[in-house]
């Protein structure tokens, strides 16, 4: 009974967990960017989106659908006003700028948490869920919605890889996460691709974010561990790696929530750490990471 | 020369302010100074040995808990502070064993954990180090504002000395060039494991030290004022703004965070959001921060 549940809850989170990493892993892999304001991103959707549905009477789906597009847009203003400037910058010698990107995001995410702490308090905020009722799945009372939160993000995710897979975009995306300069030369525009995978980011970031306050909550205050949580799913998959990432959540996922259940809720984070720790030390390059 | 007159202009002013500045202020900036001790120990790894270390308060933080709970325990001062300090060295050489490995955004990702794993050690054991609401010392170095405010200047002015000196020693030197080129640096005979090593251990004897004198001076350790992330941050901000890779660029950068946290509490929740708007620009627009900009070649000119 007990390990029924906690492998249905451990699905969802995880899941969740997944689909909040890939859009983080392939802007690494396509752009070398690793995106500190990831949180703030998530946190701009979940709370705006919370804000259209229980203010202004939008409902479940208009106030997810406003969401994505208000992650969206903080992705495109990511990009625009804080990745890009230092990319193009002459001041700042090329193998410095992964450090700058990482302090420059981690300041806008600082930004945004605390601007949104600002209009919109840090209580937790809770998207009404999509459906509603439960349903016994082996005896297990489980929400619906849990069941369908899963679900899109598995749909999701295959639409992903799909994309990644299966289309000349995606093609294009695979390309100049393997050799920028190559697909330059073959005359293709970078920043073109840049843009598309940040588009791809914002949706995803934006539907992760939707999906976690209809599922959990999501507070202003939880920006920096949503953020945490991410990178920490991401290296220990393996940087840029989409497998690896879906892997790494499912351990971690897993690894919480047996946590949770089993010792303590308190120590929830733990098991995680420790094992990235390990996987670090024994394999720097991640689970399915390559050199 | 202007650079050392200039120098020697702000010691001087440093050192007469209790003469004209009032007891509040006093205040401010002794926090401000032992914060500026945390920011030049962080630039020594991260200007330096290229180290992207999100954790300064992780060595920061068992200086400054290793020194209280030893007071706690009935040592006096001096002596707390010196187990501290070897507290926070060890943290430092468990830092190093994965530098050794691990490089960029996986290193960085490590020393975020051993922040996080630090932080919940310490809400675990609650009964000794206080938990979320902090610990409380029975000693402090003194109660006069005036003698606080002496020890941070003059601790800050050794610590500003001694860590400049070594960026500029060959130590710094070799660390700059592993930094940038590790392999190369290895091949030109120098052994860089040694020299991470050391970089470590300095960085993590100042951050320590530096902890401890600031539990003793606040007469509390809590996770909010030495271990926190948010404290990691801004140290990280204090560089950047400052200048890195010039170690006394950290000394603007904290003097400039902290007295703008004060400047701008008025505007409440919203005065973190200014700071790093600040900040951003900064980098965006002045990537060498404001030593950097002040002190660049004008060889173009």
């Amino acid at each position: 009974m007990l390990a029924l549940q906690i492998l249905i809850d451990g699905f969802a989170i995880s899941s969740l967990y997944g689909l909040g990493a890939i859009g983080f892993t392939l802007i690494f892999g396509v752009s070398g960017v690793l995106n500190l304001a990831h949180g703030g991103i998530m946190l701009i959707a979940a709370v705006l989106g919370w804000w259209l549905a229980a203010n202004h009477g939008a409902g479940a789906y208009g106030g997810a659908a406003f969401g994505i597009v208000c992650g969206l847009i903080a992705s495109f203003v990511t990009y625009f006003l804080v990745v890009r400037p230092i990319q193009r910058s002459r001041a700042i010698p090329a193998e410095e700028e992964e450090i700058f990107v990482l302090t420059a995001t981690l300041l806008w995410g600082i930004m945004i948490q605390t601007g949104m702490d600002y209009l919109f308090t840090d209580n937790p905020v809770t998207l009404p869920a999509m459906i509603p009722g439960v349903m016994s799945i082996g005896g297990v009372r489980t929400p619906r919605n849990e069941i369908l939160i899963a679900i899109i993000c598995w749909v999701t995710i295959g639409l992903v890889w799909l994309l990644v897979n299966h289309t000349r975009l995606g093609k294009q995306l695979l390309a100049a996460s393997i050799n920028p300069r190559a697909l330059t030369l073959l005359g293709f525009e970078l920043s073109r691709i840049h843009l598309i995978v940040w588009t791809i980011y914002g949706v995803l970031a934006g539907l992760a974010g939707v999906l976690l306050a209809s599922f959990f909550g999501v507070s202003s205050s939880s920006a920096g561990d949503l953020t945490a949580s991410a990178f920490t799913i991401v290296i220990l998959g393996g940087l840029g790696s989409v497998p690896g990432s879906l892997v790494a959540a499912y351990v971690v996922g897993y690894a919480e929530t047996l946590t949770a259940y089993l010792i303590a809720p308190t120590l929830r984070p733990i098991p995680a750490l420790i094992i990235l720790v390990v996987v670090l030390y024994v394999r720097p390059q991640g689970l399915l990471g390559r050199r | 020369m202007r650079k050392y007159l200039g120098a020697a202009l702000l010691v001087i002013l440093g050192a007469t302010a209790p003469m004209w500045l009032g007891g509040y202020y006093l205040g401010v900036f002794t926090t401000g100074f032992y914060f500026a001790v945390f920011a030049m120990a962080w630039d020594l790894l991260f200007g330096f040995a290229g180290m992207v270390n999100f954790g300064p308060t992780f060595l920061i933080g068992l200086g400054a808990y290793g020194a209280g709970i030893l007071n706690n325990q009935g040592l006096g001062i001096p002596l707390s502070l010196v187990c501290g300090t070897a507290i926070a060295i060890g943290g430092g050489l468990l830092l190093a064993l994965p530098a050794m490995r691990l490089r960029g955004p996986y290193f960085g990702l490590i020393t975020l954990v051993a922040v996080l794993l630090l932080l919940d050690a310490i809400v675990i054991f609650a009964g000794t180090t206080g938990g979320e609401i902090g610990m409380m010392v029975p000693d402090v170095l003194s109660i006069s504002a005036r003698v606080n405010y002496w020890y941070a200047f003059v601790f800050m002015v050794i610590s500003a000395v001694i860590l400049y000196g070594i960026s500029r020693s060959s130590l710094g030197l070799i660390l700059q060039a592993t930094g940038q080129d590790s392999v190369e640096a290895a091949a030109l005979g120098f052994n860089v494991t040694k020299h991470r090593v050391a970089a470590f251990c300095i960085s993590a004897f100042f951050s320590g030290l530096a902890g401890g004198m600031l539990t003793f001076y606040q007469g509390t350790a809590s996770v909010d004022t030495v271990v926190d992330l948010a404290i990691a941050v801004q140290i990280i901000v204090a560089v950047v703004f400052g200048g890195r890779r010039t170690i006394l660029g950290g000394i603007l950068g904290a003097i400039f965070l902290i007295l703008f946290d004060e400047l701008l509490r008025p505007l409440g929740q919203l005065n973190t959001f200014v700071v790093s708007a600040i900040t951003l620009c900064v980098i965006l627009f002045f990537p060498d921060g404001v030593l950097g900009f002040a002190f660049r070649p004008r060889a173009r000119q």
